[in-house]
């Protein structure tokens, strides 16, 4: 059940911040210039390679309870970040990550912008476009990648998942060569934020000095807990929405980015 | 010296938008709970609900601020 969550946790918040990033890159690369667009991407993925390679083994190296205590914190934080805006959204209070708008208002500012050739790079503005991307999207990433594998003591599972997100979104990005529009971004933000704020939660108490009922059994108890009252926030949230959309529904079906 | 600074901002104010986010509220209530918890703990008593109360307050706290402000600023 933990490597199965572990998986599923990573994977999804690899694959949205791989949606963005992309939807980055592609504007970059149709609107200016894709050689420059993709040396921006390898450069943003070596720099989040190298801090992957230095940050492992030195966040391994800590003690747990340390080490829970501060990433569960971290992981709350940042957990409570996503599920709070996942169910403005599914509630219809903010407005859905549109990656279809994202992409043309992407590419409309690379139209204007004055192309400048540096070193071996053609176009400094497709390649700072796609590196900046492809850094700020993945941080996040590597952060969740690292706290979740080194808690869990299972990192090349936790990389393998990521990996694995990464080469699914960026073989679906290739293969239609448009923004990926119609990936769930807001369900699958829900997940992560459910899957974040539980793992926080759990660390955090126990790194605290906390000892749960059930030992890690808990989890099983406290995953669909905070799911449920995520949802009933969402459902109570609707009824006081702005302008009701059926493009919000509350749960797993509801808001699909940039659906028709 | 001032560009220096510029610098020093924008890389602050990242990181801060990075681990604190739109609401510094849940940053600072996810820090008071961790206390709490750790107190309590050292006292012998049982420490392992004060997280999700305190997940399930400021969580509500939050979109009530959100949704507050989204009102006032349509009334606008």
């Amino acid at each position: 059940m933990k490597g199965a969550a572990l998986f599923l946790a990573v994977f999804l918040a690899c694959a949205v911040e791989a949606v963005e990033a992309t939807t980055i890159v592609l504007a970059a690369g149709t609107a200016r210039n894709w050689r420059s667009a993709l040396q921006g991407t390898a450069a943003g993925v070596g720099l989040l390679a190298v801090t992957v390679a230095a940050l492992g083994p030195a966040v391994s190296a800590v003690p747990l309870r340390a080490l829970r205590l501060v990433v569960g914190g971290l992981l709350l934080v940042l957990g409570l970040q996503w599920l709070r805006k996942a169910i403005l959204r599914a509630s219809g209070h903010k407005a859905l990550h549109d990656e279809a708008q994202i992409y043309l208002d992407e590419i409309a500012a690379a139209r204007t912008a004055a192309a400048e050739k540096k070193g071996v790079v053609d176009d400094w503005y497709a390649f700072t476009l796609s590196f900046k991307g492809v850094v700020l999207e993945g941080l996040e990433v590597v952060f969740i990648a690292l706290t979740f594998g080194s808690n869990q003591h299972d990192l090349p599972l936790a990389a393998v998942a990521a990996i694995a997100a990464i080469v699914t979104v960026a073989v679906a990005g290739i293969a239609v060569r448009a923004p990926l529009a119609r990936v769930p971004e807001n369900t699958m933000k829900f997940v992560v934020g459910v899957m974040l704020t539980s793992f926080g939660m759990f660390w955090g108490a126990e790194g605290a000095g906390a000892k749960w009922p059930g030992g890690d059994a808990a989890l099983l108890a406290l995953v669909p807990a905070v799911a449920a009252f995520s949802l009933v926030l969402a459902s109570v949230l609707k009824r006081s929405a702005p302008v009701p959309s059926s493009r919000t529904v509350v749960g797993p079906t509801a808001s699909w980015a940039g659906e028709p | 010296m001032s560009a220096l600074l510029g610098r020093l901002k924008v890389f602050g104010a990242f990181w801060f938008e990075f681990v604190v986010g739109d609401d510094w509220r849940i940053a600072v209530g996810v820090v008071a709970a961790l206390l709490l918890t750790w107190g309590v703990s050292r006292s012998g008593v049982p420490a392992w609900w004060i997280m999700p109360a305190g997940v399930a307050g400021f969580l509500v706290v939050s979109l009530w601020h959100a949704t507050r402000k989204a009102r006032a600023a349509r009334r606008r």
